[in-house]
């Protein structure tokens, strides 16, 4: 909790916007040193465990430990994502996410099994609150890249921030263990996530020129096409 | 009887031939969507066949290179890739160049398509874009969620090439500027240590 007024202020603090198609980084200096810090972290730890993840191999049939891990930590996410949703105006999503939680809480034994998506074919809708700031017209802010939790922007950051303390008021709907659970169910599906996407993990941070501006292009993007924002549009034709 | 002065004359010729020349360069026919689409179809069939060949991954970068020689605009992305500073290289190291980044993206990118192996991937619609069409497509690759894949192809070398592919929100050419941008800072502008680098590289 600490922590909290330190993130609001990176967070709010000069909200620096940048012309469209580039990114704001006035903190770069800092940022190339945290990213130094998350590439031997990645080096160390990261991919060899996640080697040997990927290693182990799995089950012909049903889902790996792994992927309950994952299932059991995203849907204790999935009442933050409602409460989302309606902020945003958006009642689909909302309703979709929702009947999610109860099919998986209940049939799903505690959500360790996504029979909504096998069953209902009702795939989860992604959202947090950094996508309902986006809504509300609060711009992207400045690049950051956080010890650890790697690429993220001023706006995401406070996004994270309220969607963990959301998560944490889960402890009023199920028992505040279970909820706790939950954040590392999700923390260690990170690491699974990194087994999966490891070749391109690899690629981007250990066989690229400058892994640090390679790292902030990728999320960059994958942001404004995740927010259904127009991406940058190359006509090699147009001069 | 009226005399056009020689200058005059040569203008006029002048105009004439560029006239021509503006008219070759423009291509008979704009390209249609359907053509856009069916070069993607051409291009993944191709891909997949040579992923499912069963060779060894090292036999398949040669394979890559000849379907991105032929299906690609490798001149465009080449320029595209290396900014401004395409402009100032002569002809000679414009095509060194060139050559090195397509057997650089061949092996970066053929690297990955083992990933395809037992897949498949839907060619969806075209939709206009500044001056080019973009293709939808989606892979269905084993064990992962689908990925969306816009192709971006245009006829302006003077053939229905792509020039760019766009996975799930991530520009690959912005990408690949980023690097090669890097690569050339590292070696401090030299262009020919740059290629060098890239023959490696990958």
């Amino acid at each position: 909790m600490r922590a909290v007024p330190i993130v609001l202020f990176l967070g709010l603090a000069g909200c620096a916007s940048a012309p469209p198609g580039e990114i704001a980084d006035p903190f770069e200096p800092m940022n190339r040193q945290v990213h130094g810090f998350n590439k031997s972290l990645d080096a160390a730890v990261l991919r060899p465990v996640s080697q040997a993840l990927a290693g182990g191999g799995q089950p012909a049939n049903g889902p790996g430990a792994m992927e309950m891990v994952g299932n059991f930590g995203s849907n204790l996410a999935l009442p933050g994502k409602v409460v989302n949703s309606l902020l945003q105006g958006r009642p689909e999503p909302a309703a979709r996410n929702m009947f999610r939680f109860l099919v998986n809480s209940t049939v799903g034994i505690g959500g360790l099994f996504d029979l909504a998506t096998e069953d209902f074919n009702l795939p989860e809708v992604d959202t947090g609150f950094a996508e309902t700031l986006h809504v509300w017209g609060v711009p992207a802010g400045a690049y950051l890249e956080l010890p650890v939790l790697g690429p993220s922007t001023q706006r995401d950051l406070v996004g994270t921030v309220v969607d963990v303390l959301l998560l944490d008021s889960m402890g009023n709907v199920v028992h505040r263990d279970v909820a706790r659970a939950g954040l590392a169910a999700r923390l260690l599906s990170k690491a699974g996530d990194r087994a999966q996407f490891g070749s391109t993990v690899d690629s981007v941070l250990h066989e690229s020129a400058d892994s640090y501006a390679q790292t902030r292009l990728l999320y960059i993007q994958r942001r404004q096409y995740e927010l259904k924002e127009e991406g940058e549009v190359i006509d090699p034709y147009s001069e | 009887m009226t005399r056009i002065p020689n200058s005059t004359r040569r203008e006029f010729l002048g105009r004439g031939v560029l006239a021509v020349a503006v008219l070759a360069a423009l291509p008979a026919q704009a390209l249609t969507g359907n053509q856009a689409i069916a070069l993607v179809r051409a291009t993944v069939d191709e891909v997949l066949a040579t992923v499912n060949s069963g060779r060894a991954p090292a036999q398949m970068y040669p394979a890559f290179q000849s379907i991105f020689n032929r299906r690609a605009d490798i001149d465009a992305m080449a320029r595209a890739a290396l900014g401004p500073t395409a402009r100032q290289l002569g002809a000679q190291d414009f095509a060194a160049f060139r050559q090195a980044m397509s057997g650089y993206i061949a092996r970066k990118y053929g690297k990955r398509f083992q990933e395809f192996l037992g897949g498949r991937i839907e060619v969806g619609a075209a939709r206009q874009l500044k001056s080019f069409w973009s293709v939808d497509s989606t892979a269905y690759l084993r064990g992962q969620t689908p990925t969306r894949v816009e192709w971006h192809v245009s006829d302006r070398s003077g053939q229905v090439r792509f020039f760019n592919l766009i996975i799930e929100g991530v520009n690959m050419l912005a990408s690949e500027r980023e690097e090669i941008a890097a690569m050339l800072a590292r070696r401090r502008g030299d262009v020919r240590a740059l290629i060098a680098d890239l023959q490696r590289a990958g």
